[in-house]
């Protein structure tokens, strides 16, 4: 009884500090990501290794095309406003630009806190997180995300997506997600609690490259860099620095125009965690 | 035509001052017994495009969210506009039940029961939607702070929380002020009723038997909640304005929301309500009661609420073009431009010029006219609310997202469906309660009657039974 009690007076006492502080600030990691587009090929191979990492069911080409799919990572592709409608044979490779795309993991995440649920947060390794066991399925997190990189379940998809035998080819490290329930990019929380967990057993702290998401390993031109950005020293770090994007910024003062580091959305301040490296191209 | 006398006999007066009591009784009590085939094949239609919906409901609950062709842009889509637009419905019953009582407007008195009812049930209505839109609906009880012995609290930041707590209580608060507010009537029922009636309205009259004290504190409660209610009416909308505002979608995230919310709330609401009038008029012959110059007062209050709509949508509109913000501007301009534009044009068309049509004496006292432009007014305010939701959705900020796409017939049913179950609720109710508050109409008989004021005492002094004292003599007798 007084455990029942004290859980209950513990988290509201946890909940409504963290309203006075405004968030919380005590992070352990902040993982974050840079992808440099000069090396993007628009390759989808990020998204299909996504697929066989995180247990992403594929849901047909129907529902596909009805914008129903469960594509956590997706290569969006844009073309120069001129060469729509009056696409020439080179027109469409001079203009096309790859974008590849997935949950930012922002600090000030939209979806956070209008959740009746609170069933996405942030934790402690500043990720955003989804837990699908409290998700109820309002929806509300997918309207509030300006990126639209939130899927839902709209179907049971696990029934159909992987008929026997290819049900055992699923990760057995994370779940299987049920029909109304939102999921999203993790940032491969799996891979990060497993390297933590062995840096943990063999007493040390976890170091930069432990931690490899699937996109990063399985991209071919090693476009997508991945790391601590509380580790001054991984690479992650210095490629933000190197850019001079910052975290809590929201207009990024930089000393030289022809730095090519942006993040998308900093005008919502939602201070994204993904650092994209501009194109480079001919005019 | 009787109707034609009526009419010019009542083009003056909101009700004949020379109405006897025993017949005011006897209208109303006449009104809830023998229902005519007609009643039942409106009940037995109502009941099947409910049935339609709970079949919707099965087919989601058991295959997903997906055959109402939700997407990863659209989300919400119908659900989220029907919810608005019946929690709109149910803010001119609070509207004429208790903002009209406190300031004393008697005309209000003959209709302001069924648009009480009204209002209670558009809530029942409303409170279905944000459940069913749920992907997990048997979860939906999580958005309640109950205490969980793993310490798990709802997330009291989210507006559909607020949501939740707004409407539980508008809809406790409304189902007891519509109660209350019927237990001298219930009283009367009982008195003639037999049977099965007998039972329902001894239980529910509470004893009731109009002595002095008992009027006096039925007075004093109807006016608290009548207080409370006011208030909480403009919360549950503005807060239903909120689950949009808070966001950050272009085209939702407006200030002005919640005011514009309210003004097409009881504006919606008082349209439904000329609707309800003239079907209650005609179908229970309460030409007496429901007479047209209520109807001219109705009607002339839709438009003044009309013209706060229209002004609060132009302010809508006028500060998201100056205000520069381009996404914002786009989803203004693929409202007016894009492909939801006929939708969107409808609504100007029907929310804001029809409403003019109101304008003239010819309008409002045709009966036909009436019915068709009050359900057009609502036709235009359930696009106004999809106009809402669904053009934000389909633009937003993010390119690769935007997409148009329309409701599956998993929605259509539900939407069909909920005029279903507020139609059934409402026929059991006319029939097994009485639509017209017979005792108030009996106070603005008297009142009118002996051009007395509004004088709480003699009020008192009225419903004892003791045939009316003059003034003087209770004075004299004091």
């Amino acid at each position: 009884m007084p455990s029942l009690l004290g859980n209950i007076f513990k988290s509201w006492s946890d909940y409504s500090k963290g309203n006075e502080e405004g968030g919380f600030h005590k992070y352990e990691h902040m993982y974050a990501m840079a992808i440099d587009l000069n090396k993007c090929t628009g390759c989808n191979a990020c998204s299909t290794a996504c697929y066989a990492e995180n247990n992403l069911a594929w849901v047909g080409e129907e529902r596909f095309g009805a914008r129903q799919a469960m594509n956590w990572m997706r290569v969006e592709r844009y073309f120069d406003e001129p060469n729509i409608g009056n696409e020439t044979s080179d027109s469409l490779d001079h203009g096309a630009s790859f974008l590849p795309m997935m949950c930012q993991h922002c600090s000030a995440a939209p979806c956070e806190p209008v959740c009746p649920v609170a069933a996405t947060y942030h934790t402690v390794d500043g990720l955003n997180a989804q837990i699908y066991n409290r998700c109820i399925g309002s929806r509300y997190c997918a309207n509030n995300c300006p990126i639209r990189v939130r899927n839902f379940n709209f179907y049971d998809n696990a029934q159909t997506a992987w008929p026997a035998p290819m049900d055992q080819g699923l990760n057995p490290d994370i779940t299987v997600r049920s029909k109304g329930v939102m999921e999203k990019c993790t940032f491969c929380i799996q891979r990060i609690r497993g390297a933590s967990d062995t840096a943990k057993r063999e007493g040390r702290e976890i170091q930069d490259g432990d931690i490899q998401t699937a996109c990063q390993q399985t991209c071919p031109t090693s476009a997508i860099t991945f790391g601590d950005l509380l580790d001054e020293t991984s690479k992650i770090s210095k490629a933000w620095k190197r850019q001079q994007v910052e975290l809590g910024v929201y207009k990024q003062n930089k000393e030289n125009p022809e730095m090519r580091g942006y993040r998308v959305y900093e005008e919502l301040n939602i201070d994204t965690k993904v650092l994209y490296l501009e194109r480079v191209r001919e005019v | 035509m009787s109707e034609q006398e009526h009419l010019t006999h009542e083009q003056t007066r909101d009700i004949d001052e020379n109405i006897a009591w025993a017949k005011i009784n006897k209208d109303v009590l006449k009104s809830m017994e023998n229902p005519r085939a007609g009643y039942w094949v409106a009940l037995v239609g109502c009941m099947l495009l409910f049935s339609v919906m709970i079949f919707a409901e099965v087919w989601q609950y058991n295959y997903g969210m997906g055959d109402a062709l939700l997407n990863t842009s659209h989300m919400w889509d119908l659900y989220i506009s029907t919810f608005v637009f019946w929690i709109g419905m149910s803010h001119s019953g609070t509207l004429l039940s208790a903002i009209l009582h406190l300031v004393h407007a008697d005309w209000r008195k003959p209709i302001y029961r069924f648009a009480e009812a009204m209002t209670t049930f558009s809530l029942m209505t409303a409170g279905i939607f944000p459940v069913i839109h749920l992907g997990r609906v048997w979860n939906f009880y999580w958005v309640m702070p109950y205490m969980s012995d793993r310490g798990i609290w709802p997330n009291f930041r989210s507006p559909l929380i607020w949501d939740a707590f707004a409407i539980t209580s508008y809809l406790t608060s409304s189902v007891l002020f519509l109660y209350i507010g019927m237990i001298p009537d219930l009283a009367i029922c009982r008195d003639s009723a037999t049977g099965w009636r007998k039972t329902l309205y001894t239980f529910m009259s509470l004893g009731w038997r109009g002595d002095d004290a008992q009027w006096r504190n039925f007075r004093f409660t109807y006016l608290m909640i009548a207080c409370f209610l006011i208030p909480l009416a403009v919360s549950v909308h503005s807060i239903v304005a909120m689950d949009f505002a808070m966001a950050l979608m272009p085209g939702w995230h407006v200030t002005s929301f919640p005011p514009y919310f309210v003004a097409g709330a009881l504006y919606s609401g008082c349209a439904a309500i000329i609707s309800l009038f003239i079907a209650l008029r005609y179908f229970f012959k309460f030409e007496e009661y429901m007479t047209m110059p209520i109807l001219d007062k109705v009607c002339k209050l839709t438009f003044v609420i009309a013209m706060f709509w229209t002004y609060l949508n132009l302010i809508e509109f006028a500060s998201v073009w100056y205000g520069h913000d381009v996404p914002a501007k786009e989803v203004l301009l693929a409202k007016a431009f894009g492909p939801y534009s006929p939708f969107f044009w409808s609504m100007v068309v029907f929310g804001s010029v029809l409403p003019f049509s109101l304008l003239s004496k010819c309008v409002r006292r045709n009966m036909k006219i009436m019915m068709t432009v009050s359900l057009l007014l609502n036709v235009g305010m359930f696009l106004e609310r999809w106009m809402i939701v669904t053009p934000t959705l389909s633009l937003g900020y993010h390119p690769q997202a935007f997409n148009v796409m329309w409701p599956g017939w998993v929605e259509w049913a539900m939407v069909g469906g909920s005029f279903g179950w507020f139609g059934m609720l409402f026929l059991i109710f006319v029939k097994v309660f009485p639509c017209v508050s017979m005792y108030e109409v009996k106070e603005m008989v008297y009142h009118r009657k002996r051009h007395a004021e509004a004088d709480e005492d003699a009020m008192i002094v009225l419903h004892t039974g003791v045939p009316g004292p003059k003034k003087s003599q209770e004075t004299g007798g004091a």
